[in-house]
């Protein structure tokens, strides 16, 4: 059965949550889940549903954006039980339960640099910047997998604009939060990289509509393995330029340093943008795995965000900017 | 202690200990236990348990010498051929939900990624160690020949750390894991035929003197 999605539908509307939490329980005492392994690719279907069920409801009136993809979005539950969140561990399911009792409020972002107005943002003040828009958006990981995610906020550019950067800025520089009592994996050693997480745009890219500061997904606030409370979507690099958990933006004048590229400069660039036609140095990127599919599917240059965002890049030589 | 293992009973709980990790995978599968990359799951499980196997079966040799357990090498086929089975269904994954069979994409990926090559190599270097695993093959071989083929799993044991190791993004500690316990069954193995050298040298003399091809 095919649910079409209809925009006065709320992700509260589809399954109920207690018949979704329930349902591999359902499934099995109906004996689908044996019958459902002959039936091949719809195994992955059926136990994963795609429908969009968080209950919490707690932002309403989204905007809707014309942003958005009409693509099938994954499921509440692997979105946010299948991600990487190294201070809460390396391994994938780790997140979902190593994140659980991490504190979000109170929480602050101090916005400093190159700009006229520096100041802290609660928050509260945060979320009344800009009405809030849903944001179905492609998200490409730059290991090879992928989903689709209705994330909640807008447009960093609103946040910008507001502190008034100075001709000097030319890049923003974002900053995690750190803390190994609330993360005790957070360590170079177990985790490969440098703490606290930090990455960074170019002012352009920062300020392009399509790069969201986002507070929320599937109506309802971060959950906080996917990087509560506030953190950065670029949906035409790979994942991990996303940084979470955001306590410092800086506008600055140079290139400022970012985590997987000081891990590993030859495999990780500053721009990181999506490109099937520069392949990892160990993999390929020409293909990922879209969750809830068995075979891959091809990549889409910029991550299917070309018409939006490529003339940023004219000119540049993107094997050389990966 | 060895008169149990030396039981030919002994084999049976052996074997079904040994594909318990695919129950596991099957189970987990039927109830839908995968997480939310399904393929991915069963990719590592099974890589994960090819190398466990191969370990499991350098094994063998040294504690049969430390342990004075002779009867254990009655063992060490079953075990080599499980990683071998491991291995072959960690390589199906690689075939179809990665590659869809397109045998072309397939070669080209195995040619250009090391961390492909590596794990390539470790597994066809299984393959003629698989088929060579019977009785009858030690005999057609000789078991001096028999032997120097079947060192071969020292190449792949390696081959396969270093596939895990170039496949992390950068927590190497689990490949390294590995890698140190592989270490420690060959550089054993060096050492005993240091030893065992230095004992036919030393035995040697008296069976030069022997007259011999008179």
């Amino acid at each position: 059965m095919l649910i079409q999605r209809k925009s006065e539908l709320t992700y509260a509307d589809v399954t109920p949550k207690d018949l979704y939490f329930n349902r591999r329980k359902f499934l099995k005492s109906m004996g689908l889940a044996g019958a459902a392994a002959f039936a091949g690719k719809n195994l992955l279907d059926l136990l994963s549903p795609s429908q969009k069920v968080y209950a919490g409801a707690k932002f309403s009136n989204l905007i809707k954006s014309p942003f958005s993809t009409t693509e099938k979005v994954n499921s509440f539950e692997d979105v946010t039980h299948y991600n990487n969140f190294y201070e809460f561990g390396i391994d994938k399911d780790q997140p979902a339960k190593n994140a659980q009792k991490f504190r979000t409020s109170p929480w602050a972002v101090s916005v400093e640099g190159e700009v006229k107005t520096k100041r802290k943002f609660t928050m509260d003040e945060i979320l009344k910047l800009a009405p809030l828009e849903e944001r179905i958006y492609r998200h490409r990981c730059v290991e090879g997998w992928s989903i689709v995610v209705p994330w909640i906020g807008f447009s960093f550019n609103v946040l910008a604009k507001l502190v008034e950067p100075t001709p000097k800025a030319q890049f923003v520089a974002f900053e995690s939060y750190w803390d190994l009592g609330q993360m005790p994996k957070a360590r170079p050693e177990l985790a490969g990289i440098e703490f606290p997480y930090v990455e960074g745009l170019r002012m352009d890219e920062a300020m392009h509509p399509l790069t969201l500061l986002c507070v929320g997904m599937y109506d309802d606030n971060l959950p906080n393995q996917d990087g509560a409370p506030v953190r950065m979507v670029i949906p035409w690099k790979y994942g991990f330029k996303g940084i979470k958990s955001i306590v410092k933006i800086k506008f600055v004048a140079k290139e400022p340093p970012t985590t997987w590229n000081l891990a590993n400069s030859h495999e990780y660039g500053f721009y990181s943008n999506v490109n099937p036609n520069v392949d990892h140095p160990r993999w390929s990127q020409a293909k990922e795995r879209r969750l809830g599919e068995i075979f891959r599917r091809n990549t889409l240059m910029f991550n299917g965000y070309q018409d939006q965002v490529a003339s940023l890049y004219t000119g540049m030589d993107l094997k050389k900017y990966y | 202690m060895p008169s149990l293992l030396a039981n030919k009973w002994t084999k049976v709980p052996i074997f079904l200990l040994c594909l318990a990790p695919l129950g596991f995978l099957v189970w987990r599968t039927l109830t839908g236990n995968l997480g939310a990359n399904p393929v991915e799951f069963i990719q590592h499980a099974t890589g994960d348990w090819t190398l466990r196997f191969l370990v499991f079966t350098l094994c063998i040799t040294p504690l049969r010498k430390i342990l004075k357990l002779p009867e254990l090498i009655r063992f060490r086929r079953m075990l080599g051929l499980f990683a071998f089975f491991y291995a072959c269904l960690h390589f199906l994954t690689y075939l179809g939900p990665d590659q869809s069979f397109d045998l072309k994409a397939i070669w080209k990926d195995v040619a250009k990624r090391p961390f492909v090559t590596v794990g390539f190599t470790a597994f066809v270097l299984l393959i003629p160690l698989a088929l060579t695993s019977t009785a009858g093959w030690i005999r057609r071989l000789g078991g001096r020949r028999w032997q120097m083929l079947h060192r071969a799993i020292y190449i792949s044991a390696i081959c396969g750390v270093i596939h895990y190791y170039w496949l992390v993004k950068s927590a190497v500690l689990r490949p390294l894991t590995y890698g140190a316990i592989v270490a420690a069954l060959l550089l054993w193995r060096l050492g005993d035929w240091f030893i065992r050298r230095g004992r036919t040298i030393t035995a040697a003399p008296k069976t030069q003197r022997a007259p011999v091809n008179t």
